[in-house]
């Protein structure tokens, strides 16, 4: 099956004009999903998650317009649109639809992006499984809110924790995409890190208020 | 015939009449199970004979002849207890370890399986599923449920007085892997091919939301006999998307009736009885707890009459002591349904309706607790115990009719490998969206490794021990290399019925195994080969039908795709292509009147040989006018 060889084009042009489509043989866009003469769906390809919502590489996404797109191409390649179809077509709406979710999720969670985004553009980001972080003031800071949520014991005080480090978050966002703006990849990287320690800690007390809930 | 059919991009096209086949929803409960069918999304429930009840229990009584299911099968707890089955969902997919857990609340006996020298010394053996003795049968719990999923499709056939073999299943959404691949298997026992397993919150909300145009967040809160579910869904514009879910495999109303079982008990004891039970007695004893609570949902007490070992005693049980029973058995329902709440980042007042499914959301405490916890009143103006086949129908009816609905689900579970140290890493958290693809790169750690075990694990908690096994197999093949050089990656694909799919491949090499996760706990296909034979499934029939279909299936495909490009190029036709074109797809034609599988294959073939030159001058066609800089962008 040449569709299971998708990976492998990387190196060739980023945007091969056309493939040859699996069903009639004929020309067929490269990012098309379906075939213009004969109807038969496509493989995903090698789309970047921005391109596969028609949009430009950028931190700054609007998140309702992109789930838009995503229920909109959910609605045509999803599985269950080829139910009564035959086994080729039927696994190549499992790879759209996959490959749909992947871009989506990723887009949507900031960190993922954020990652994502360093990686587009040939950066790996810090702080990845099994690598140290090393900036003191991030630690000293990830320190003192891990003892302040320790010593929370209402719900009360986890409460005003949760909103602390979520409007942390949310400027932190602000100024991450600042830097993806001025393609300070370094920078990046150091907020992308304090990001994802801001997430987990918002994670970790919206966990103990409901464990305190439960008590 | 017309010669072209023109449809939307991804549209299904509407089957020919000879292939039009009828597709039933399919709720197999724990306590009871119901079959439906829905017309022009007009879902209704399948009743028996008479035209009354929609409920099948899910009971099936083993006596000297054939099985026999439902109610019938109830009466027997009374005369023959011990050839009784019951609640056999909860059993699914399990081994014999989850049944040691829950050891004592089975109302029937478990045989462990002896293994034999060869396997204890084998890593790689599989554990063995539970095996149930029943009179003198031995049996697996899939062969009960395929026996119930019989007695459904005999009701459906008869109800709607055609052939039923293709239907929608619904399963919990927090069945894992293993309960999965159980149920589909006692489906292909039974003769059906399953379209879909949905899962039932999300069924349920699809019959709700059908039927009241609803759009904005909604919650399912889902107890049944056997299992607890509480799923997250936002429903716009047609699209049900599956926000978050969580739920307990074995909590249900089951519990209940063992609260109130044990209360009695008690009581008796305080009177001075000793009561020595034997699963029969147990069995009785719980369907006298099962009448007590069905009689607390509208009254605030009830008498009952207690006769075992040939004591009889009378007991009073107030819908307060009931509700003192079972309140720590919902007050772990609130938790669960909270921590969903926090999954999905959702304050109780952002959601605009519950939605109460199963027959145990009937006890008042719990739906006061739902109440209090949402702060308003739960919906429940479908019956709780159709709801959920109801939902089922109406996707498959869009399965196999085309629907302007779709439901988008998730994965109810995180899927990890075993790293070093027993400590798991996942692969695809809970609650992402399905289907779904992810891979994961690992390396060896001794130099001149030559394998890798793979070990495939479900569950939340960080420790190997602490998830449940889905599978264990080795990369063997990697060359020899120094410890970290090689780069393995790991590769899971969950597809759109939760199921999981694991390979694994050594990137330098291109070395590589897959398995489908036929969990540790399912049949493997030996013992599924032997049950279908034993059970007079003509296996093989089917399979030779099943690919003589899609044979035809895919010849069709074929001819509309020659068809269409012949409409568009017809320019670059030569008279001499159109011919031997036009003779290939008679003969296609032809052989797909006929029932001989290679020959459609070979004609279908010979019309690809023909249509190649044809293909050929429209490829280099195209590419010369994207040379000349004609080419438009075609719209993505």
């Amino acid at each position: 099956m040449s569709n299971t060889g998708t990976e492998k084009q990387t190196g060739t042009p980023k945007h091969p004009a056309h493939n040859v489509c699996w069903s009639c043989k004929g020309p067929v866009d490269a990012r098309a999903l379906f075939c213009d003469t004969c109807n038969a769906i496509q493989p995903p390809g090698q789309l970047d998650h921005f391109t596969r919502f028609g949009l430009e590489p950028s931190f700054i996404v609007d998140i309702d317009a992109i789930e838009a797109t995503y229920l909109k191409q959910q609605q045509l390649l999803h599985p269950d649109r080829f139910a009564s179809k035959s086994g080729r077509e039927q696994a190549l709406s499992s790879q759209q639809a996959a490959s749909l979710n992947e871009a989506f999720e990723t887009l949507k969670n900031p960190v993922a992006r954020a990652h994502y985004m360093m990686r587009l553009s040939g950066h790996e980001p810090e702080g990845g499984e099994g690598h140290t972080v090393n900036d003191p003031e991030l630690l000293m800071e990830a320190m003192e809110m891990r003892e302040a949520l320790d010593d929370a014991d209402n719900r009360a005080a986890v409460d005003a924790i949760v909103k602390d480090t979520r409007q942390q978050a949310r400027a932190c966002e602000k100024d991450l995409a600042d830097a993806f703006e001025k393609d300070a990849f370094d920078d990046a990287k150091k907020l992308t890190t304090r990001l994802r320690y801001l997430m987990k800690m918002t994670e970790e007390a919206r966990a103990k208020k409901s464990r305190l809930a439960a008590a | 015939m017309a010669l072209l059919q023109i449809h939307e991009p991804g549209e299904t096209p509407l089957p020919h009449e000879d292939e039009r086949q009828i597709a039933v929803g399919i709720d197999l409960g724990t306590t009871n199970s119901v079959v439906a069918i829905s017309r022009d999304e007009k879902p209704e429930v399948l009743r028996d004979k008479s035209g009354g009840n929609a409920i099948v229990p899910s009971v099936v009584y083993y006596g000297e002849d054939t099985p026999v299911v439902g109610e019938a099968a109830r009466d027997y707890i009374n005369t023959d207890a011990s050839r009784v089955v019951s609640s056999v969902k909860r059993l699914m997919g399990r081994g014999i370890e989850d049944v040691k857990s829950l050891a004592g609340t089975l109302p029937y006996h478990v045989e462990v399986p002896e293994k034999s020298d060869g396997d204890a010394a084998d890593q790689m053996a599989e554990p063995m599923m539970v095996r149930l003795n029943v009179g003198d049968r031995v049996l697996t719990p899939v062969e009960v449920s395929a026996d119930i999923l019989r007695a459904l499709r005999a009701r459906a056939e008869e109800s709607l007085e055609q052939t039923v073999e293709k239907a929608v299943i619904t399963v919990p959404a927090y069945f894992d892997d293993g309960a999965r691949t159980a149920t589909k298997d006692a489906a292909k026992l039974a003769g059906i091919e399953v379209l879909r397993l949905v899962n039932e919150p999300t069924a349920a909300a699809l019959a709700y939301g059908l039927d009241n145009g609803a759009e904005g967040l909604y919650a399912v809160y889902d107890l049944g006999g056997g299992t607890f579910d509480i799923s997250l869904l936002k429903m716009q514009k047609g699209v049900f998307q599956v926000k978050a879910t969580g739920g307990d495999a074995a909590l249900g109303g089951d519990d209940f009736d063992h609260a109130i079982a044990e209360h009695l008990l008690s009581k008796r004891k305080d009177g001075g009885a000793t009561d020595e039970l034997d699963a029969s007695d147990a069995k009785r004893l719980l369907k006298v707890a099962r009448k007590v609570k069905e009689g607390l949902t509208d009254l605030d007490t009830v008498e009952v009459v207690v006769d075992l070992n040939g004591s009889e005693t009378s007991h009073e049980v107030t819908r307060s002591d009931f509700e003192a029973m079972i309140a720590k058995l919902v007050s772990r329902t609130t938790a669960i349904t909270e921590q969903v709440l926090d999954d999905a980042d959702v304050m109780p007042e952002d959601v605009k309706g519950v939605v109460l499914v199963g027959g145990s959301t009937r006890v008042p405490a719990v739906r006061k607790a739902v109440a209090d916890l949402f702060e308003q009143e739960p919906l429940s103006n479908i019956d709780p115990d159709e709801v959920v086949a109801l939902g089922a129908a109406l996707q498959a009816e869009a399965l196999t009719g085309g629907s302007d609905n779709l439901l988008l689900d998730v994965t109810p579970l995180s899927l990890g490998l075993e790293t070093m140290g027993g400590i798991v890493e996942k692969v695809i958290d809970r609650n992402t969206p399905i289907p779904v693809a992810k891979g994961q790169e690992f390396t060896t750690y001794q130099d001149g490794q030559s394998a890798m075990m793979i070990h495939v694990v479900q569950g939340e908690r960080e420790m190997v021990d602490q998830c449940r096994s889905l599978a264990r197999f080795v990369l063997t093949g990697i060359p020899s290399m120094a410890a970290g050089a090689a780069r393995i990656r790991v590769q899971f694909n969950v597809d759109a019925d939760g199921l999981l799919t694991v390979s694994a491949r050594e990137e330098t090499t291109g070395v590589e195994q897959e398995v489908a996760v036929k969990p540790t706990y399912g049949i493997n296909e030996m013992d599924m080969a032997n049950m279908l034979r034993d059970s007079m499934v003509h296996a093989r029939e089917d399979m030779t039908l099943r690919l003589l279909t899609e044979a035809r299936v895919e010849a069709k495909r074929n001819i509309l795709a020659v068809h269409a490009a012949m409409e568009a190029d017809r320019a670059l036709l030569t008279p001499e292509d159109d011919k031997n074109i036009a003779d290939a797809i008679a003969k296609l034609e032809a052989t797909m009147a006929g029932d001989d599988r290679d020959a459609i294959n070979e004609a279908a073939e010979a019309l690809e040989t023909a249509s190649r030159p044809f293909a050929e001058s429209r490829m280099d066609s195209r590419i010369r006018q994207a040379l000349t800089g004609q080419n438009v962008d075609a719209v993505n």
